[in-house]
């Protein structure tokens, strides 16, 4: 194994590779990158997020090969890498086995095209003003188990938050954590590409009952434009529009309109009283109820989270 | 329509909504909200239970404005709203216990995010106990996973991480197969609520249709659910999980979560697959031997640890063994016992998880037997309450653990002989090895103090005091007053029917 | 009997086609020691359901359902409901996938490597 890291250096590959990004014509002390890598700045760089040495790390993994290379350890590896080819093809057969038995596939009398999803076509439009059928189904019928995947995404972020949040709200030392150069081929790009996919993304939530698509789509269309953004102007510009006050603004916002509103209707659902929504005329852009607002609600809170996850993972703040 | 109906979707919606609403609170009034939800919480429940008790049979409730095949709905029978109350008061006590120890144990800007998780871990769990669409479950399976990775690794050191990591690994070969599972169900039966499928399983089982692939989906679901909650061979990433994270998430993933995946599995066995057909496949006898061994391996590793948090943790991996040998006898009387072991597990693992941070805040942090002698005499309170738990584990009459031992025992007796014997065995075995180490510690914490110790008295904190009041009243009222509730755990079973 | 489970096998492609994903992803999951690895075969598995619950929709020579010119015939238009499962895992799987990258970000920043098993072993001996 470390033959091959010797040589790969000389590899071809990695040649091909650096002349790609343009690393291999640029001498040493031009050119940021190498020669940080020089000083050993990029440990440094490491250093700054963890407790050890350098020192401390050769020492564990020769712990590690220590163990490692017992016998009764390599008896274990073996075993487990054959267990688990015996588990895995196992399961496929298993598997295979049963899909030989089950309903055929694209067969009109299947058990799952019954009087359930018959509702959700025939009388879907008049009950929830939806065209989109599986927008319908899904923010209105099924609302419960919607209401309960949005929470996951919220968790999500929380969990990354609390996995990857600077605490410290000074900026990174090491410019090669947060890797920002001015490029401006992608900020002209960015320039006309930014308001053209936001603006696409808009369009998508705002259809979200007439068409294909709906708030995870649209609000995953949205992030991705502020994510251009960010990475065509950095996040100083960025933080000018798009702050972690707005960030958690936003999320409150909608998340709680999203379950006030829900619990609105399945209060009112279950106690068979009648909701004062109006459902508005199908085909319309204000209508089916609050089909539209949850999917604006949705489509925030995802964009918001798509570029918080980019954003952490990135310089380990929003 | 009575409004005491409404209680169990305000139970979930508020534990949901409180969730959002902590995230824009400061870490000191999101503790108290979040506190103040789950006592709400536990007070609904209970009115819900004793509704449900006092009309004497279940109800379903939309959820939205549709019937029950197309739109989304709960149940609630009288087990259902048990658990709920049980499980919140469990969780009332263990947040208001280890309450200083997350305040010191989790990083200042982040203390508000784990109310969030513990917020959405009780809407979750609520969830999944009431819940009467099979896809609602997974997607708050999902919640549950991802809060109590949340909750393991909230306190940052490695140990932490790495099991939050082996947690995720574990759980998302279970999701995978849950929700393979789940996707076969539909294919078979064209539902996703609980008592269309049975009805069109009842159907296909009478009419020998689609026999072979109904039990692979029964085996995926049943063995996604058993990795989920820790089943003997699937455990590796419990003991550290449980032992080096902060107090209160040890307490609420021994106590609640893998317990909330059991009674999910016990939902499905009994509402969506039916118990004739569970049993005709023999997938309890797989539940059988596996609880067994993890009975006997869980309480021998449980032996060889040093630090008491990690004995606690193996402990739970004996008492997983005994709700699934429970289950795995095949008969009502073993399926109560199961649900009695929860509720007992619940209130006693979680009791002793607080009180053993309790002694460990007196003796420097340390979690090592050898710091740990005189704790109990430096603080009394966390040693009563350490006390209270051993022996509700190791089934001291009086307490809950005895009465879940004596159920086992009598739904052996009704089983064949072959399970009789191993259950007896495996009994004894176990409790004379659950003795060994739980006495083991007790003697350690009360092992008499040095000289110069002697002068420093702990003043324990009043929350403290409270939570161990709650946990060792819960456990004394289990076991005191077993007879109602076993009682009422058979009504709740023959509700599901 | 094999010639029939084989043909039964062809006419559930999609199904088939997915569960062998499924297993790709499984051993993936299992086999690797590197976890970025194992994050793409959890994915793999996932993608594998997703793919085998969308199938389990299609009825053939019907449209998405999405009502065009009114019509609202059961006969028009495929099943909806699988769509809406796979909607909602997806976004499960997302936010999940986010996790598992974010823990492994951290724990690569503490342990300076992506073995799980060496990672699991330096936790263990090493203390910390």
């Amino acid at each position: 194994m470390s033959k091959l890291k010797e040589n790969y250096k000389d590899s071809f590959s990695q040649k091909f590779s650096d002349f790609m990004t343009g690393d291999l014509e640029v001498p040493d002390e031009v050119h940021p990158r190498k020669k940080q890598a020089k000083n050993n700045k990029v440990i440094q760089a490491d250093e700054f997020f963890s407790e050890f040495t350098d020192a401390d790390d050769i020492k564990r993994r020769e712990l590690y090969q220590a163990f490692r290379n017992r016998k009764f350890m390599e008896w274990i590896n073996r075993a487990y890498n054959i267990i688990s080819v015996v588990v895995a093809i196992t399961i496929i057969c298993v598997l295979l086995f049963t899909v030989s038995f089950l309903p055929a596939f694209g067969d009109k009398d299947n058990p799952a095209n019954n009087e359930v999803s018959e509702r959700y076509i025939e009388d879907g439009l008049d009950e929830t003003g939806a065209v989109n059928i599986v927008a319908g189904m899904i923010l209105d019928y099924r609302a419960f188990d919607t209401f309960g995947e949005s929470n996951v995404l919220f968790i999500a972020c929380c969990c990354v938050l609390i996995l990857l949040r600077n605490d410290d709200d000074e900026p990174l030392p090491d410019e090669d954590v947060v890797d920002f150069r001015r490029d401006i081929i992608l900020e002209k790009a960015a320039k006309f590409l930014v308001p053209v996919i936001l603006v696409f993304g808009i369009y998508v939530v705002l259809n979200g009952h007439l068409s294909p698509g709906g708030g995870f789509s649209g609000g995953a269309i949205m992030g991705a434009a502020l994510i251009l953004f960010a990475c065509a102007y950095g996040f100083e510009r960025m933080e000018r529009i798009f702050s972690y006050k707005t960030f958690r603004r936003i999320t409150f916002g909608a998340l709680l309109f999203y379950g006030l509103a829900k619990s609105y209707s399945f209060f009112t659902g279950a106690n068979h009283i009648e909701s004062i929504i109006p459902l508005g005329t199908p085909g319309a852009i204000l209508s089916s109820g609050l089909i539209l607002y949850l999917n604006i609600c949705v489509g925030l809170v995802v964009a918001c989270t798509m570029y918080g996850f980019y954003t952490l993972f990135k310089r380990g703040r929003i | 329509m009575d409004f005491l109906r409404n209680m169990p979707f305000f139970c979930i919606i508020l534990s949901m909504v409180s969730a959002v609403i902590i995230s824009i609170m400061s870490d000191r009034v999101a503790r108290v909200f979040s506190l103040c939800v789950i006592g709400a919480v536990s007070v609904m429940s209970a009115i819900t239970f004793f509704y449900v008790a006092g009309v004497d049979q279940s109800y379903t409730y939309y959820m939205g404005h549709f019937p029950a095949p197309w739109g989304n709905e709960i149940r609630v029978g009288i087990l259902e709203a048990l658990t709920a109350t049980i499980f919140s008061i469990v969780m009332f006590a263990s947040v208001l216990g280890g309450m200083k120890r997350v305040f010191i144990d989790v990083a200042p800007k982040k203390r508000n995010l784990y109310y969030i998780m513990v917020d959405l871990l009780l809407a979750a769990l609520l969830a999944m106990i009431y819940t009467n669409d099979l896809f609602t479950g997974y997607v708050f399976i999902e919640i549950m996973t991802i809060s109590a990775c949340a909750l393991i690794m909230s306190r940052d050191n490695g140990h932490c991480l790495v099991s939050a990591m082996k947690y995720m690994i574990m759980s998302l070969i279970g999701s995978g197969l849950i929700l393979f599972g789940l996707s076969m169900l539909y294919d078979l039966t064209g539902h996703l609520l609980m008592s269309n499928i049975k009805e069109v399983i009842a159907y296909n089982v009478a009419n020998g249709r689609y026999e072979l692939p109904l039990t692979i989906t029964i085996g995926l679901l049943c063995v996604g659910i058993a990795i989920k909650s820790a089943l003997f061979p699937f455990h590796s990433w419990l003991p550290d999980a449980y032992g080096y994270s902060t107090a209160t998430s040890s307490a609420l993933l021994s106590s609640l979560i893998s317990k909330g995946y059991i009674f999910l599995l016990i939902k499905i066995m009994y509402r969506v697959i039916g118990m004739d057909v569970i049993v005709s496949t023999k997938i309890g006898n797989v539940f059988f031997v596996f609880g067994v061994i993890g009975m006997i391996a869980g309480s021998v590793r449980a032996i060889a640890q040093t630090d008491v948090r990690r004995m606690i943790a193996y402990s739970s991996v004996a008492q997983i063994g005994y709700i699934y040998m429970g289950m795995g006898l095949g008969t009502e009387l073993g399926m109560m016992a199961a649900i009695f072991h929860i509720f007992a597990h619940a209130s006693a693992k979680s009791m002793m998880f607080i009180a053993a941070d309790g002694l460990s805040y007196v003796s420097n942090d340390s979690k090592e037997f050898r710091d740990l002698s005189g704790s109990a005499i430096k603080n009394p309170i966390a040693g009563a309450t350490f006390t209270v738990g051993a022996c509700s584990m190791i089934g001291i009459p009086m307490l809950a653990g005895f009465i879940s031992k004596v159920c086992f025992a009598d739904a052996a007796i009704n089983a064949p002989t072959v399970k009789l014997v191993i259950v007896m065995l495996a009994l004894a075995f176990s409790t004379l090895l659950n003795a060994v180490y739980f006495m083991r510690a007790i003697i350690s914490i009360y092992r008499p103090v040095r000289d110069e110790d002697k002068g420093v008295m702990h003043k324990a904190n009043p929350l403290f005091i409270v939570a161990c009041i709650i946990f060792v009243a819960l456990n004394v009222f289990l076991g005191t007053h077993a007879q109602p509730i076993i009682d009422f755990i058979f009504e709740g079973i023959d509700m599901f029917a | 009997m094999l010639k029939e489970i084989f043909s039964h096998l062809m006419t559930n492609y999609y199904e088939t086609a997915a569960v062998i994903i499924f297993g790709i992803g499984f051993t993936t999951l299992l086999l690797n020691k590197n976890l970025i690895k194992k994050i793409i075969g959890f994915n793999l598995m996932d993608n594998a359901i997703y793919l085998f619950l969308a199938s389990k929709g299609y009825i053939e020579s019907r449209k998405a359902p999405i009502v065009v010119n009114g019509v609202r015939d059961m006969e028009a238009y495929i099943n909806p409901i699988p769509a809406g499962l796979v909607l909602t895992g997806i976004v499960v799987s997302v936010s999940v996938t986010a996790i598992m990258l974010a823990l492994t970000v951290k724990l690569y920043r503490r342990y300076h490597t992506l073995d799980i098993d060496e990672i699991a072993i330096i936790s263990k001996k090493g203390g910390i």
